[in-house]
């Protein structure tokens, strides 16, 4: 008997095989992350010092505005403008007042809106002969690492962790369970904690594919940074991974169909998407609700990882985040444990 | 290796809300060739699962190979191989891969490629399990129970819902295995296959033993080797079942049916009645006794009446 034929080795090659010949599984696991990155990359690019959109109703006006050089200033009868500001076409519109005066009219919860109206009254103001009594220069800082992409990178490793290991786990599983296979397994003398050990030990082998491939891809198209060392990144990875891995096992202990282990997976992951801070930070959430966020499985990997990658984070500063990492791997695997069921 | 194989004492085992298991004796002896015969819902599959070791008795004694299961499981598990009614297999993985990781559970048995011969899937071994033929499924899955070599081969259906091509050939495997003397358990609701498989067959309803032995003991406590079925119009069928010869008679869908021990006087006799009655014969067959006629004797049903 050599040693490829250790059951242990034995179920991890099935799991192995059983994963690549799935077309469905490899695109979502590999592909659909690299879509999702490029797409967002390149909405979100930074484009070279961002033009703004303002609209101007009086001619003087619009002369004086101009000088600006980061507005793009557009001549508007009063009707057309008041449309192309409730439409987001332009940003601001400036209108001339009784008695000389300036009226802005702009969303104030808008952003745009408000560097428009700093930009606007600056150039308005200038035209009129202020002049600046602190003389001021600009030292431009363009640094990868602050950009949107960098934000987005980690978010979305950590997202692909989370579902590579619930799915991968929870599916196959409930399948194995369902098509009572479980059941004709534990009727051979099978070692039972290897059946479960064979999910951990093919997630961790893919799980250096998966990091790769997206971690490779937004350093080649994006230069997005890897400051941290690669031990820390490394035991991060894999105890996210083990941590949904436990998860998933705990989701499907006891389901019986693919129907129903698809609801409660969904049901679990879905909230983190939103507020883990995978697309926009978590800190956006209501300081109220920050200690239950900050204990969600996600966003301690995305917060270790974005600490990680774009800080250089060590393994010191990122200890709450892995001991919280560390407390649902334990919780989840000894439940599951208790309330799997083989058959 | 003689001796005993398999012994039930007294076996329960209910679910929520029905007794699927009501109070079975067994003895299998090694080298036996032994059939659970029942339609559906008589409680064979729970009764074989029992023996298993995948389903525990609510009360009862179960000795298998001389060994307890709450004691011996592991033990047993390398002495047994299984085949159950339902498992679907990976449909991924092919017939060698399949088979390879089954072998890799069992610490002593056959090269993989033995039994894939055995279970002639030579041509089909790097196929994948999707693509195999229900017979062909069938025979992966006896496959994985021959693994380990075992002493005591337990089949739950083995031929349920295969063409008769494809039930002859699994016949044949499982002829060779009874050549090289493993004990075996069956269950099945196929009269035929039981009487073409079995040495000893014991037949259960409701969860009950109702008769066991031979096929050919079973047949003959009927009492009568052949059974007549005719339809004919308005029949006294008190007078048919006074004639000579005739065991019992039963009316079924329209025609009579007659177990008798003697055919050739039987059938001139049955002629003759009917013409003194003037009713017209339609339809007149006869058969061998089987152990269908067993079953409906003793529970005045079919076995696949549902």
């Amino acid at each position: 008997m050599s040693k490829t034929d250790h059951p242990l080795v034995q179920l991890t090659l099935v799991r192995f095989y059983e994963f690549v010949r799935e077309p469905e599984a490899l695109f979502w696991v590999f592909v659909f992350p690299l879509l999702l990155a490029a797409g967002l990359g390149i909405a979100f690019r930074n484009r070279p010092a961002e033009v703004l959109k303002i609209a101007s109703v009086a001619p003087e006006l619009t002369q004086a505005l101009r000088r600006e050089k980061l507005l793009d200033v557009q001549e508007f009868s009063a009707a057309a403008a008041q449309e192309a500001l409730r439409t987001g076409k332009v940003a601001l519109l400036a209108e001339a007042g009784p008695g000389g005066t300036v009226e802005y009219v702009y969303d104030d919860t808008n952003p745009e809106g408000r560097a428009a109206r700093l930009l606007a009254d600056r150039a308005v103001q200038q035209a009129a002969g202020r002049a600046d009594p602190i003389a001021a220069s600009d030292q431009l800082l363009r640094e990868p690492g602050s950009r949107y992409i960098d934000f987005l990178i980690p978010g979305l490793l950590g997202m692909n962790l989370m579902g590579s290991a619930i799915w991968g786990l929870g599916f196959a599983i409930v399948d194995a369970r369902r098509k009572k296979l479980m059941k004709r397994l534990i009727a051979t003398p099978m070692p039972r904690q290897y059946y479960l050990l064979s999910f951990v030990l093919s997630r961790l082998v893919l799980l250096v594919v998966e990091v790769g491939a997206l971690v490779g891809f937004g350093m080649l198209a994006f230069q997005v940074p890897l400051r941290g060392a690669v031990v820390p990144f490394a035991i991060l990875c894999v105890l996210g991974s083990l941590s949904f891995s436990a998860l998933g096992l705990l989701i499907a202990s006891r389901v019986r169909t693919i129907e129903a282990a698809s609801g409660l997976m969904n049901v679990v992951m879905m909230p983190m998407w939103i507020v883990s801070g995978v697309f926009f930070s978590a800190q956006r959430f209501p300081d109220v609700v920050q200690p239950i966020i900050k204990a969600l499985p996600l966003t301690a990997l995305i917060d270790a990882l974005r600490a990680n990658m774009l800080q250089g984070a060590s393994l010191a500063q990122i200890a709450p985040q892995l001991g919280v990492l560390g407390a649902w791997m334990v919780v989840c695997f000894t439940l599951a444990l208790k309330l799997f069921r083989w058959r | 290796m003689p001796g005993s194989a398999l012994r039930l004492r007294d076996l329960r085992k209910a679910y929520q809300d029905v007794v699927a298991v009501n109070g079975i004796e067994l003895d299998v002896e090694a080298g036996e060739c032994f059939g659970l015969l029942g339609p559906n819902g008589a409680g064979k599959t729970t009764t074989i699962e029992i023996c298993e070791g995948l389903t525990k008795a609510d009360s009862g004694e179960v000795g298998v190979l001389g060994m307890r299961w709450e004691t011996d499981a592991d033990e047993l598990r390398q002495r047994l191989g299984i085949q159950l009614q339902e498992t679907q297999l990976s449909e991924k993985l092919t017939v060698i891969e399949t088979v390879r990781l089954f072998r890799s559970f069992f610490r002593q048995g056959p090269e993989t490629s033995a039994v894939i011969a055995q279970a002639q899937l030579e041509e089909k071994q790097n196929a994948r399990v999707g693509g195999l033929s229900g017979g062909q499924k069938q025979r992966l899955a006896l496959a994985c129970a021959l693994v380990g070599d075992p002493d005591f081969l337990f089949l739950d259906e083995p031929t349920t819902g295969l063409d008769p091509q494809a039930r002859r050939q699994l016949w044949d495997l499982i002829d060779q295995f009874k050549l090289a003397g493993r004990t075996i358990l069956l269950t099945t609701h196929y009269m035929d296959e039981a009487q073409r498989l079995c040495d000893r067959v014991a037949i259960m309803d409701h969860g009950k033993v109702i008769a066991l032995g031979t096929p050919r003991e079973l047949i003959a406590s009927l009492g009568a080797e052949h059974v007549v079925e005719f339809s004919a119009g308005e029949v006294d069928v008190e007078a048919v079942g006074r004639l000579d010869g005739v065991r019992s008679v039963r009316s079924e869908n329209g025609s009579v049916l007659l177990q008798v021990t003697e055919l050739h006087r039987a059938v001139p006799a049955l002629l003759a009645e009917l013409a003194r009655q003037g009713v017209a014969l339609t339809e007149l067959s006869t058969h061998s006794a089987t152990l269908e006629d067993v079953f409906v004797t003793l529970t005045g049903r079919h076995l696949r009446d549902e």
